[in-house]
């Protein structure tokens, strides 16, 4: 079942398409799915599809289409390291080993206590900030440094 | 250096706000388009006077596209702005979202008058979440202001904007693949014809522009095409933001004129990192083909001058290489990039952006074999120009471009299984 919450956010995302298009609004839908849940798991794209009236299959399609949508579990904060060419130039390797070290987790898992999880981003469209990382797709944080990196996790290790 | 155009509120603590905007003529040239009521002629007119060409990367010209959409089609068309900004190198767009948001607006509303269109949509890169938000506030402002919705500054013109927001997928920077993707599907690009115009989003004439594109529409408007033409170089009209990003000592986005050298925008970057000779240019995001150092040195920033140069303007975004790079992992990782960012629609750009990717790898990871280069040219050939959308292209040049310029780097690594620099 999809909270409360989430069907009012699909209900204004509605809004904004024709009223024949609901499907329109399925990857906003899975969007705040996992900004509940943190990751989307195939009961939850079921609901999805049964909300907008299409197909599930169609709603998996998108799922596992859009490199930002979590299908397994990626702790509380995901970490998605962009290592394209301008952030590879400017360190995103020092930056992954700096993360590897602290977390003790490599690319695409997530630490034993659920707290973090470690992802490889493609280029975020903010080249001139480079290396860069976001936090759970929400918060961008840019020209990383160990130092910057280290403040980032004692901010997170907080909440 | 002039005025800025396009990031004219820069100088504001809040560069974003609706009340900064006014304070630089912001809805200026939309309350003269509806005052003075414009013919959809007039307006496309000046568009074509200014020489504007699509600010994405493939350089259309923006007038001649507005005139493509029918006039007396009865029903819904659409109206879509490219804020899917992926192509690595470039973040101009993300300014002028965060920025200047009712620039776009006001260039949107512009052409959504000139083109008879109620409604809008800007489709904005996921990864910037920021920008998503900024963007929502503003339309929300506008409406309130009576600059979006019915009868804007009380005239018989209606127009809605709404933001969709990408999810982390390069082809959807590709019109027809950002369609799909709105229409809530896997962007995979349609093949055209039929071309956007006549059956776009939801089957409906719909114009897609670059952001960048629909921002520099208020200035032409305002300040007619001609002088926004003269800012430029022939056949290249206008400011352009460039970004500037890899080894320099101050990355940024740098607004100036089409035509400006090349080597200019390096020293507004602060020239190359820590006294480093600069190596290489990529000049027009990630797709465009590399070029020396030395040939960039005396390139001006124009789409004609890149051509003759051997590459092209693309989206402007501008990646230095220095001295210390090394050009086979930075083959490397761009394979990797449009192998993983393939719709796999196309088996040429599916199966190829593959091989391009593993073979690139091994011959940085030292297991190379001499008969590897020939093969990614042959390989290269046989994914351009044979896939439904440019991303076969994307995939092709660069490694072309490498070794027109870099070969002996490529052969070094694999002979001495190891970097030449």
């Amino acid at each position: 079942m999809l909270s409360q919450q989430i069907t009012t956010l699909i209900d204004k995302e509605l809004k904004k398409y024709p009223a024949d298009q609901r499907q329109s609004a399925v990857m906003a839908a899975l969007r705040f799915v996992q900004d509940e849940k943190g990751w989307i798991a195939s009961a939850d794209m079921a609901d999805v599809a049964a909300y907008l009236g299409m197909p599930q299959m169609a709603v998996y399609e998108v799922a596992t289409f859009y490199h930002m949508y979590n299908l397994k579990p990626m702790g509380k904060h995901t970490l998605t390291v962009c290592t394209n060419l301008s952030c590879q130039l400017c360190g995103s390797g020092d930056t992954l080993d700096h993360l590897n070290k602290r977390l003790g987790i490599g690319l695409g898992e997530v630490t034993p206590d659920g707290k973090y999880g470690l992802r490889e981003g493609e280029c975020m469209g903010a080249c001139v900030d480079a290396p860069l990382l976001t936090i759970n797709n929400k918060k961008m944080c840019g020209r990383l440094t160990s130092e910057k990196i280290d403040q980032i996790l004692a901010e997170l290790d907080k909440q | 250096m002039n005025a800025p155009i396009i990031l004219n509120t820069q100088h504001f603590d809040q560069p974003w706000t609706l009340e900064n905007y006014l304070k630089v003529g912001g809805y200026q040239a939309l309350r003269k388009v509806l005052t003075e009521k414009m013919s959809p002629d007039a307006i496309i007119a000046e568009v074509k006077a200014s020489g504007l060409r699509g600010r994405g990367g493939a350089g259309f010209p923006t007038g001649l596209k507005w005139s493509f959409m029918p006039r007396n089609y009865q029903g819904e068309k659409y109206l879509v702005c490219n804020s899917d900004e992926g192509e690595p190198g470039t973040c101009k767009d993300r300014d002028i979202l965060r920025y200047n948001p009712h620039m776009l607006i006001e260039g949107m509303a512009i052409a959504a008058y000139c083109m008879a269109v109620k409604t809008g949509y800007n489709y904005v890169h996921g990864e910037v979440f920021e920008c998503y938000e900024r963007m929502e506030a503003a339309c929300e402002e506008a409406r309130k202001a009576g600059y979006l919705g019915k009868n804007i500054l009380g005239f018989d013109f209606e127009f809605d904007l709404h933001n969709h927001m990408g999810y982390g997928a390069y082809v959807c920077g590709e019109e027809t693949a950002l369609l799909e993707s709105i229409e809530g599907k896997k962007g995979q690009p349609r093949f055209k014809p039929p071309f956007p115009a006549s059956f776009g989003l939801y089957g409906k004439p719909t114009t897609i522009n670059n952001t960048e594109t629909f921002a520099s529409i208020p200035y032409i408007i305002r300040e007619g095409g001609k002088k926004f033409a003269d800012i430029g170089v022939p056949n290249s009209g206008g400011v352009k933001l460039f970004s500037v990003s890899g080894h320099v000592n101050k990355p940024g986005n740098f607004e100036v004129p089409m035509g400006t050298p090349f080597r200019k925008l390096l020293e507004m970057a602060g020239g190359v990192r820590n006294g480093h000779k600069l190596k290489a240019v990529i000049p027009g995001g990630s797709s465009m083909p590399v070029l020396p150092g030395e040939i960039m040195m005396e390139v001006n920033m124009d789409y004609d001058a890149l051509q003759k140069a051997g590459s092209y303007l693309g989206s402007g975004a501008i990646i230095v290489m220095d001295e210390t790079t090394c050009m086979v992992k930075a083959l490397e990782r761009l394979s990797y990039f449009y192998h993983e960012e393939s719709c796999g629609q196309c088996t040429p750009c599916r199966e190829g952006t593959g091989w391009l990717y593993r073979i690139v790898h091994r011959i940085e990871h030292g297991e190379g074999r001499p008969e590897d280069l020939d093969l990614l040219l042959d390989l290269c050939n046989n994914i351009a120009g044979r896939t439904i959308c440019a991303l076969g292209d994307a995939a092709a040049w660069p490694v072309q471009g490498m070794l027109k310029h870099y070969r002996n780097e490529f052969e070094y690594h694999i002979e001495h299984k190891r970097c030449l620099v």
